[in-house]
């Protein structure tokens, strides 16, 4: 690992060895990891603790002619099944998705995907459940699936939800955002004009830790704990609340340690549903913990993004505008979680990082006989399609204009007087200092160095390729004003306590899945107050524990919670003034803060650190007017933007001419992320990051044949990077504070999943160009790059 | 979790106690070795035997045995063991090769070369090892022991002439003067089946020309060797125009099927790219060998 540190120093880190608030120290996290005692959903035990198993629909489309569970009930050990007959009685059959449409349960009249669920056998243990299903007999009257999302809205395409009344068609959405007629007045007088269709393929999260929950309903007092694999613990307790009718107190959401999201992870699927029905039924807790199968087939998917790009430009390089119309596969169900404004996320960023005078995009959503989601993977609600659009798009611009795409992409880069600056789909971008980020990626990977070596190599025939990606993220949703889903704003709350020692905790309302809050926040509380970031306990996952909030994905943890955490500090802090000064028997306007301590102005002698202030607030010391005896303090932070990161990727490729094998051979990440609070945390998130862009650039691909079977349902065929596929990373940095953000941070979460697959890509036509490639699409598998290099490239779909 | 149906389990203390478990469990019973084939296939219920006999613990089955005209390897030795052999590389670099791209060192370490050939995945590597170095199959029943060729061994994809209450115990690998072999195999990723992979032995006349060759491909619905392609070199002096023709034959006798590893065109190139590849390397390795006898000597 390569680490460049050329920015400014940050004066707020403090001592770099010992830092009390930012800086490299080890993750809190990890002694309980290393050790083998993280505690996750698979691991709670209840007494009296029963296990369910889906029996899934083998078929993708299928009208349900009977279901007998008669020899299942009588399998040993077997309590009870449930079918969607029995949920029907219940008026749990259909739950509401997050984007405003609803899902079956347990299907009732039709299978929609191969995967969906079909019945849920209770048993004693978990083995007993599964053996069950086999005896589940089920009758199925097999459709025409859809599964051809071209063909989905095509006349007389059979309709997937002829459940909705009226419905005749596949249609979920158009969404229109920018400009169209002042779009086309650019395009119509452009000199140049560069056309391409570029599909984002479908992939799969494919968290290490795959989906469950126990559910624990007690009759007595109506009350429902359930511990779930949860990124979004307090948005689910609200949707049970309103599914199954139990009032809200009376739910308690646990989301302990959590083995990875990536998106995977916010939605309620059925499988939750059922362990809660089970439950309930059975008056004890139940058990439901998905297999690596029923997890890659049933739960959210990501992309599947099938997009007409146009750019255009100037014969000298000044890029002018871009439209693009593009078709999203949704699946059977629309499930995808994003703001409920945006049907498809935050695309309309794909003007990317250049200042672009007119842009359009039409995004139209359909169903076909796939599972639903589509919103995952670490994509930022799709800023991960939009980079690869306008990545590609440029790309090939350069090429057509026979100019460096480094230097075309210098060119067009917003500059940072631009900043906060407009773009023409109505994003505020916050803060940038892009050449310098771009500059900086160039000076680690030795550009001209490389060119001059891709020149001597393909005068021996050799296809050595070099791919640059520059990203612009939109992340930390987001102003309430703007931003909900399913009606619940997208603040978060955040709660901290100082007890009468000087420790303290602080309450989140969002949940880690591995991004390491419990190191981050207390660094941000250690920085902000000024004791230790170990005398700080982060407390998460527990509805009845912490704030409200709408949990984590979208890299909004640091930009949302992270500020709630500041604020709440600086509250604190504010309050430590008071408190100070009526011990110090002065003013509180002649105390003056340094890290950890109240002082007296002129006199640095005579001040209270924190410990001493909390022992006085909880003690006798006499407190003004208006300041009850703690040091606690709670906010709920509404952000007034999202954050803007940033980065700059170049990625080297060697493709094998014989066998159209890629090897990604370096790779540079120069990320800005804004103020960085734990430099490892970030560079594990890069780093995870990249080796997730190697997947998606170069495999990861959830293919279906004609009949709707779904390809990818196993790891021998949904193919995830090792560390064998993947370079030694380097990556550097630069410091480009969000002006609106309390301590300056963007967030980083996603950034590298968003930023390079395209600058693999890039890499991979770049060594293909000598041939006449223009373009392929992912995933650049040897077979794929193969029929490129013969001038047959297609699209994976 | 993946959950297999219900079955039983036996550890085997001798060879004779594991053909007594398999006669006493009949055809419901596998024997279990490394494990790493059968146990994903009965996760996945695509395989539901009754009895599983663990046949770890028969350690007389776990060597790497040199001799003069040949080397015997046991049917248990793990294939990081035959990765870490020195003697194995010394003889037969093609095992290496393939032994580096069999899976990962967690699945080589649990993994043996004698679960690999009675698996007799079409797209098992050791499969074409075999076949090119011309091994013999040592399998032991109620009747003794039998020897066969590779062609004997093989039935097809999932099939051997191993009978439900025999055992494979031992492989044997024929030691020829001036010979090279080489292995070469097109993955999507590390670890995975190959999209096609190609492996050639040849041994060289004290002139240098081919005395035999051997070539095999792997996962495009070929069993044993390429006859056609061999016949190309033999008794001939290795040049790059050979190596093409015997490369393209190769493609010609490939019976490659469309999935999703790729499609049969780029099957049938990997075919020939593949085969002029090692025949190249085994050659230079053959004249690697001459040359350091010829030191020696």
């Amino acid at each position: 690992m390569t680490i460049t540190e050329t920015h400014a120093p940050n004066p707020a880190a403090g001592d770099a060895d010992r830092p009390i608030g930012y800086g490299r120290i080890q993750r809190k996290e990890d002694p309980r990891f290393v050790r083998g005692k993280g505690h996750y959903v698979d691991d709670i035990v209840l007494p009296g603790m029963l296990h369910g198993a889906i029996l899934r629909s083998p078929v993708a489309h299928a009208r349900l002619v009977s279901i007998d569970t008669t020899r299942a009930l009588a399998h040993p050990g077997v309590v009870a099944v449930i079918t969607g007959k029995d949920l029907l009685g219940l008026k749990l059959a259909w739950a509401p998705t997050l984007s405003a449409d609803v899902q079956a349960v347990l299907v009732t009249d039709k299978v929609r995907f191969q995967g969906q669920e079909v019945a849920f056998v209770i048993a004693e243990d978990r083995y007993a459940a599964r053996d069950a299903l086999e005896l589940i007999d089920v009758d199925y009257d097999v459709l025409t699936p859809v599964i051809d999302a071209r063909r989905a809205l095509d006349p007389g395409a059979p309709v997937i939800r002829d459940e909705i009344e009226g419905r005749t068609d596949n249609h979920i959405f158009d969404w229109e955002a920018g400009n169209a007629a002042e779009t086309d007045a650019v395009f119509a007088t452009a000199d140049v004009i560069v056309k391409q269709e570029i599909v984002y393929p479908r992939s799969h999260p494919a968290p290490m830790e795959t989906c469950g929950a126990v559910a624990d309903f007690e009759p007595i007092e109506g009350a429902l704990t359930l511990y779930e694999t949860s990124q979004a613990p307090h948005a689910h307790r609200t949707l049970f609340a309103i599914v199954s009718g139990i009032p809200e107190h009376k739910i308690r959401i646990v989301s302990p340690d959590i083995g990875g999201g990536f998106g995977n992870k916010v939605g309620i699927y059925p499988g939750y549903i059922l362990a809660v029905v089970g439950s309930i039924v059975t008056g004890r807790p139940v058990k439901w913990v998905e297999d690596r199968s029923e997890n890659l087939m049933s739960t959210s998917f990501a992309r599947d993004y099938i997009m007409q790009g146009e750019i255009a430009a100037t014969k000298d390089g000044k890029i002018l505008a871009v439209r693009t119309n593009v078709l999203a596969d949704h699946g059977a169900f629309n499930a995808t979680a994003q703001p409920t404004k945006y049907p498809a996320g935050f695309f309309h960023i794909f003007t990317g990082s250049y200042d672009i005078q007119a842009a359009h995009c039409k995004v139209t959503g359909v169903y076909t006989n796939k599972a639903p989601g589509g919103v995952a993977y670490a994509c930022s609600f799709r800023v991960t399609e939009a980079v690869l659009l306008i990545e590609r798009l440029v790309d090939m611009l350069a090429h057509k204009l026979e100019v460096d795409p480094a230097e075309l992409r210098l060119k067009n880069l917003i500059k940072p007087e631009q900043f906060p600056y407009k773009n023409k789909t109505g994003w505020e971008y916050d803060s940038g200092d892009y050449e310098r980020a771009l500059r900086l990626s160039m000076e680690i990977a030795g550009y001209d160095d490389l060119r001059r070596e891709q020149k001597e190599k393909r005068a021996r025939g050799e296809l050595m390729g070099i791919g640059v990606s520059f990203f612009t993220e939109t992340v930390g949703a987001g102003p309430r004003k703007h931003m909900d889903i399913v009606g619940l704003g997208m603040a978060d709350g955040a709660e901290l306590r100082i007890h009468p020692t000087g420790k303290a905790v602080v309450r989140i309302s969002v949940q880690s899945q591995g991004q390491g809050h419990e190191t981050t926040f207390a660094q941000i509380v250690a920085e902000e107050i000024g004791i230790p970031p170990e005398d700080i306990d982060v407390v998460h996952g527990d509805t009845d524990q912490t704030p409200f909030g709408l949990g984590t994905y979208g890299s909004r943890s640091t930009p949302v919670s992270g500020a709630a955490v500041a604020l709440v500090a600086r509250k604190v802090r504010e309050k430590a003034k008071f408190i100070a000064a009526a011990m110090l028997e002065t003013r509180p306007e002649d105390l003056e803060w340094e890290k950890g301590r109240w002082f007296v102005k002129g006199d640095p002698s005579v001040g209270k650190t924190i410990a001493e202030i909390a022992m006085g607030a909880h003690g006798t010391v006499a407190l003004p007017e208006g300041i009850d005896g703690n040091l606690d303090a709670e906010v709920t932070y509404d952000p007034p933007n999202l954050t803007f990161p940033f980065g700059a990727y170049i990625c080297v490729v060697d493709v094998d001419p014989g066998t159209g094998h890629v090897k990604v051979r370096r790779f540079i990440a120069v990320d800005d992320c804004g103020t960085r609070i734990n430099p490892m945390i970030i560079e594990g998130q890069v780093h995870g990051g990249l080796t997730d862009g190697v997947g998606m650039a170069l495999m990861q691909f959830i293919g279906f044949d004609e009949a709707g079977n779904n390809l990818g349902g196993s790891f021998m065929d949904y193919l995830i990077p090792t560390a064998m596929e993947v370079p030694n990373w380097e990556t550097g940095f630069t410091v480009t504070p969000s002006p609106h953000h309390p301590i300056g941070a963007k967030g980083v979460g996603e950034s590298a999943t968003v930023g390079s697959p395209p600058a693999i890509l890039n890499a991979v036509v770049d060594a293909l160009s000598p041939l006449g490639v223009t373009h392929m699409d992912i995933p650049c598998t040897p077979a794929r790059v193969w029929a490129a290099m013969q001038g047959r490239a297609t699209p994976p779909i | 979790m993946q959950i297999p149906a219900q079955f039983d389990y036996v550890r085997a203390s001798t060879i004779e106690d594991a053909l007594a478990q398999l006669e006493l469990h009949g055809p419901e019973s596998r024997v279990v070795a490394g494990g790493h084939s059968l146990l994903p296939m009965m996760k996945l219920r695509l395989a539901r035997p009754e009895w599983l006999i663990d046949i770890n613990d028969l350690y007389e089955l776990d060597f790497i045995l040199p001799e003069a005209t040949q080397l015997r390897i046991g049917a248990l030795t793990r294939h990081s063991t035959l990765l870490e052999s020195a003697d194995v590389a010394r003889l037969f670099p093609i095992v290496i090769d393939a032994e580096r791209v069999i899976a990962d060192p967690i699945v080589r370490n649990r993994g043996t070369i004698g679960g690999s050939l009675c698996q007799a995945d079409p797209a098992e590597d050791l499969a074409t090892v075999c076949d090119v170095l011309r091994a013999q199959a040592v399998v032991r029943g109620p009747a003794g022991e039998r020897i066969l060729s590779m062609d004997e061994f093989h039935k097809g994809p999932y099939e051997t002439a191993v009978a439900q209450n025999e055992l494979l115990v031992e492989i044997r690998f024929p030691i020829r003067p001036r010979s090279g072999s080489a292995y070469e195999k097109v993955e999507r990723r590390v670890g995975d089946w190959a999209v096609v992979a190609a492996g050639a032995a040849v041994s060289l006349a004290e002139d240098g020309s081919v005395d035999d060759v051997a070539i095999g491909l792997t996962a495009v619905g070929l069993d044993g060797t390429i006859a056609e392609a061999e016949a190309v070199l033999r008794g001939r002096q290795p040049s790059q125009a050979l190596f093409e023709e015997a490369g393209r034959l190769a493609a010609l006798a490939s019976l490659p099927v469309a999935d999703q590893r790729g499609p049969v065109d780029y099957k049938r190139h990997l075919a020939d790219e593949l085969t002029r590849r090692v025949l190249r390397r085994a050659c230079a390795r053959a004249l690697e060998t001459q040359t350091t006898t010829t030191q020696e000597g």
